[in-house]
């Protein structure tokens, strides 16, 4: 199963304000923790995440170690052509994750 | 005509005795034993209560207020859906509590005046008491789940109170096609029996195993973890392979509207359209506890973990799914052990004594399948104002066993069930 989830609207009529929702399953380790022989939990995030409509970047967020595991990130933004979403989560260790949707402007 | 002549006389000799023995021993023992409990709702932990205080002290007047004749059992009713058990073996009446004294008053209350210490009933009249105890179970959250409400619970069903919910349930069941997807709805906590959706996964998969084996079962999920995951997540691969999906909270699981015209839940991420949809919504305590002042904004009654007294209505005390206990799970068994612990505190209370702080039980079993067992066991007292798990205390069945230990566990179960039903009911 894909760790991403998102929900972009497959149909929207041009200048019409759309809602994207995207999940993606992730420990959100804080780096704060300690395990019950005293070491501390290494800190394993999402660092940030950005979402491009057809290559420009339309949102961009950073995440920190206060962010809950499994972010639900869900924003609105104005259809403007027919084309792509691609959304992209970066991380700790190496994290990296892609996702991408495609929308029908009438 | 002479029979009416002498039962009169006995009569009027009988209140004069009573009247000089008033009159000879004005103690405060009498007083108590005229002191008046009211016990709103007959299910496990209403009904258990009533009947402890009249064991406790035969003296006091109990009046158990219920406007259901039949009380129709939650646990096991998973089986009557599955088609293992009828619903005439859920039920049970209310005779026997009457018959040890208890005075069983078959209305609804609508109304407590708390400065008053007075219950109205939906039939006008009206009751006194000493102390309060509500037992009012849940009421359905309709507000909490959009597109979901009374008439929506008549096509997509709740079976999350026993009775026509689970005969509809079972009969949707039943005329489904060989091929159809069921889907079960389950809320965030906290909710009535923590583990109960998904022992009805697995009895619902067994029926479909054994009548309709293309069928398909998923469970759209408002968490990420629950009770006896990891059992019941063994039983799934075991028992129904590739039949039942999990889809948790972080894989998008939360329903949040339903469309009853379409048999559709809808989440932030797609669009379920089941052949059978079992929705269960959101819950809060009863509305009686509400009225009675005793609900917080959680919805919930917070209550003293030693009395069971409310946090905010002096003298109406709260037990089972309606009361904040911490550690203990919304269960029969939770409520029936708080019963017992709640009449002995009023009981003590009434006798112008401090009650001790309990240590109450609770075990919940589930069935996997018919034969197939396993449990859930703790042991709870105050902490902090709520119930905490006595460390070291209870546990889970554990993983790896061979299949009579399940067996057993089945026995266990349906042994669990028979007494506790003979001990409140029989």
């Amino acid at each position: 199963m894909a760790s991403a989830l998102i929900n972009v609207p497959a149909k929207a009529k041009r200048g019409d304000i759309i809602e994207i929702k995207t999940l993606m399953s992730h420990i959100m380790e804080t780096g704060y923790r300690h395990t019950a022989t005293g070491e501390v939990v290494p800190r394993d995030i999402i660092t940030s995440f950005a979402c491009r409509y057809n290559g420009t970047e339309i949102f961009r967020a950073d995440l920190f170690a206060a962010i809950a595991a499994n972010p639900f990130i869900t924003f609105f933004t104005t259809a403007t052509a027919s084309g792509k979403f691609e959304f992209e989560w970066i991380g700790d260790n190496g994290f990296s994750e892609t996702a991408s949707a495609s929308i029908t402007v009438e | 005509m002479g029979i009416n002549h002498r039962m009169s006389r006995r009569e009027f000799v009988g209140a004069g005795a009573a009247a000089v023995t008033a009159l000879a021993f004005p103690l405060p023992a009498f007083a108590q034993a005229a002191a008046r409990v009211v016990v709103i709702g007959g299910g496990f932990g209403g009904a258990s209560c009533a009947r402890a205080l009249k064991q406790i002290e035969p003296k006091l007047q109990v009046t158990l207020v219920e406007p259901n004749r039949t009380f129709t059992a939650c646990p096991f009713s998973n089986n009557v859906i599955a088609g293992l058990r009828s619903l005439e073996e859920q039920q049970f009446g209310y005779d026997k509590i009457a018959a040890g004294g208890v005075t069983v008053v078959a209305q609804a209350a609508t109304a407590i005046d708390a400065k008053a210490r007075t219950v109205g009933l939906a039939d006008g009249t009206s009751l006194a008491y000493d102390r309060l105890v509500l037992s009012p179970g849940v009421d359905l959250r309709f507000e909490a789940l959009p597109g979901y409400d009374e008439a929506a619970a008549a096509k997509m069903p709740h079976a999350w109170k026993a009775g026509e919910q689970t005969l509809l349930l079972r009969k949707q069941l039943e005329a489904m096609d060989d091929g159809g997807l069921v889907v079960i709805a389950v809320p965030a906590n906290p909710f009535r029996c923590p583990p109960g959706p998904y022992e009805r996964a697995c009895l619902i998969a067994h029926y479909l195993k054994t009548k309709k084996p293309r069928s398909k079962l998923i469970i759209l999920d408002a968490k990420d973890t629950f009770s006896k995951q990891r059992l019941f997540q063994n039983a799934w691969k075991e028992l129904y392979p590739g039949m039942i999906e999990w889809v948790s909270l972080s894989q998008g699981g939360k329903v949040n509207s339903v469309d009853p015209a379409t048999n559709t839940l809808i989440t932030d991420f797609g669009n379920h359209t089941a052949q059978v949809a079992n929705v269960i919504p959101p819950q809060r305590a009863g509305r009686i506890a509400t009225i009675a002042g005793a609900t917080d904004n959680t919805g919930w009654c917070a209550i003293d973990p030693v009395t069971f007294e409310s946090k905010s209505a002096p003298n109406i005390h709260v037990i089972g799914d309606a009361c904040i206990a911490g550690s203990m799970p919304k269960s029969a068994f939770s409520a029936n052990s708080q019963a017992k612990a709640c009449a002995s505190a009023v009981a003590t209370l009434i006798a112008g004594r401090t009650p001790e702080a309990p240590k109450l039980i609770n075990t919940c079993y589930s069935l996997a399948a018919p034969g197939y067992g396993f449990s859930v066991a703790g042991v709870y007292q105050p902490k902090n104002g709520l119930f905490a798990d006595v460390e070291g205390a209870g546990g889970v069945s554990p993983a790896d066993v061979p299949r009579d230990f399940r067996a057993r566990e089945a026995d266990y179960a349906n042994s669990w069930f028979a007494t506790i039903t003979a001990e409140v009911f029989g």
